[in-house]
């Protein structure tokens, strides 16, 4: 019981999939320049990582093992994730069109993210089993909802701010802010041994 | 293993995987279809499809679901303007309402004759990149036209064109009043105004009268004689800057006449006749 909470920890602040695993850093710079698309985007990823990380927890574990196509991990995976993807949206649609409206345009875009792939990928290489796999899952993807959101709250603050050079302003000034908030973040390594 | 294994097990085992993904999504694509509001269809099919996003939609489709779903005005498509406006109306069951015809108007008389060149640019072809360099353009005056031609590059209707004496020029005919030009101008030269509109100030400067006359002969220099001369008091002067009124302009042109930096536009519109130059 310890070991998954210091693994959720762990997802979230120590191995910070955007800021200290550098994955899905596309829609860390596209959608984050509003605090309320940032916190859609990142519901979503909550949403689909955690689905995603159980399909393919079973895809590896009950149908690659046994037939010994380890090797083919990433073209299945992607293949779950995106079929994945394509059936919450329509099954949103139609039960739940509240929730198919707050996440919007971001479940399709969320398809073909790298961290999707990447924590199904980080599962399989550590063995977890499918509670630990759901555990940093869901860790996993909570860091990438807090990241995201501080980072678009900084940067509307930014947005306001008339002391910056009009050559830094928008991407050069969110780069640099992305790289000041990923080396504030190693200061988080260390804490769980 | 054989060799026959090794290729044909992944095979199997990918094509039954996306096999049974498709007949999935097919299912569900079926059981759980949502039936569209068809006036969407209807909506869209009656807009130009120009997708301009004049309306302030990213394009014709999400005007066309703004107006059902969110209740937007029918007579938001500029380039459509009233023809379909009432197409749209018609099939909401609502009043089409009014819509003004407009035009994009530049309100620059800035030329090469009229004003000089500061310095000679050599950067990126485009004003939004000329505007950025120390002193916010490359002319003399800051408020005037640059003449790069990035309000041609960004119409969609072939209406903007530049002219020889380095001033883009509007067809009025082509002109659908999309807002692009107004939107990309760095310099914010461009304002919409009524198509029937005659008697414009084609400047855009804020300066006191002595800097603008030392950077433009073409310039309003708020002088007001234009406002004291209007029959009907159409005219302010704001922030050194004349400014017409066109609900109560009556085009008779006697401001036009008497402006002494001849800033005053008229005759442009083609809807009324030619005034009279009586300087």
């Amino acid at each position: 019981m310890t070991e998954l909470f210091l693994l959720f920890l762990s997802s979230i602040f120590v191995h910070n999939i955007l800021l200290s695993r550098f994955l899905g850093c596309c829609p860390f710079m596209g959608v984050s320049s509003k605090l309320k698309t940032a916190q859609g985007m990142g519901a979503a990823v909550v949403f689909v990582i955690v689905l995603a990380s159980c399909m393919t927890w079973l895809t590896y574990n009950f149908l690659l093992v046994p037939l010994h196509l380890e090797y083919l991990y990433t073209m299945s995976f992607i293949l779950v994730i995106a079929a994945l993807v394509q059936f919450v949206e329509l099954a949103l649609k139609k039960l739940n069109p509240v929730l198919y409206k707050s996440l919007g345009i971001f479940l399709p875009l969320i398809t073909t993210n790298c961290a999707v792939l990447g924590v199904a990928v980080l599962n399989m290489n550590e063995n977890y089993g499918l509670v630990a796999a759901l555990v940093n899952a869901f860790g996993s993807s909570l860091g990438f909802l807090l990241a995201i959101s501080l980072m678009a709250g900084i940067r509307e603050r930014i947005e306001s701010n008339e002391g910056i050079p009009e050559c830094l302003k928008g991407l050069p000034m969110a780069l640099i802010t992305a790289g000041l908030m990923s080396i504030a973040f190693m200061g988080f390594n260390g804490i769980i041994k | 293993m054989n060799i026959m294994d090794v290729m044909i097990n992944p095979l199997i085992l990918m094509g039954v995987m996306g096999g049974v993904f498709g007949v999935l999504l097919a299912i569900a694509s079926i059981v759980f279809r949502v039936q569209q509001d068809e006036r969407i269809g209807l909506i869209r099919a009656a807009l130009p499809g120009a997708n301009c996003g004049g309306c302030g939609f990213p394009g014709c489709d999400g005007y066309a679901s703004g107006v059902v779903n969110d209740g937007v005005a029918v007579n938001k498509c500029s380039v459509g303007g009233e023809v379909v406006a009432k197409k749209i109306a018609a099939i909401m069951g609502v009043d089409a309402g009014e819509s003004v015809p407009m035009r994009a108007f530049l309100k620059c008389k800035g030329t090469h004759e009229a004003s000089p060149r500061n310095l000679i640019y050599d950067g990126i072809n485009d004003c939004r990149s000329a505007a950025m360099i120390p002193g916010g353009s490359p002319n003399a005056c800051p408020f005037g036209c640059i003449g790069l031609g990035t309000c041609v590059s960004v119409c969609k209707f072939g209406a903007l064109s530049m002219g020889s004496d380095g001033l883009p020029k509007v067809d009025v005919d082509k002109c659908v009043a999309c807002g692009a030009c107004v939107a990309n101008c760095p310099k914010g030269i461009f304002t919409l105004v009524p198509k029937a509109a005659d008697v414009i100030v084609a400047c855009n400067s804020h300066w006191k009268g002595p800097l603008v006359r030392k950077v433009c002969s073409a310039g309003c220099i708020g002088c007001g004689i234009c406002a004291k001369i209007c029959p009907v008091q159409a005219i302010e002067i704001q922030n050194d800057l004349a400014v017409i009124d066109q609900g109560k302009c009556i085009k008779c042109g006697k401001c036009a006449a008497k402006c002494p930096a001849k800033c005053i536009k008229t005759g442009e519109s083609g809807q009324a006749p030619e005034l009279e130059q009586t300087a």
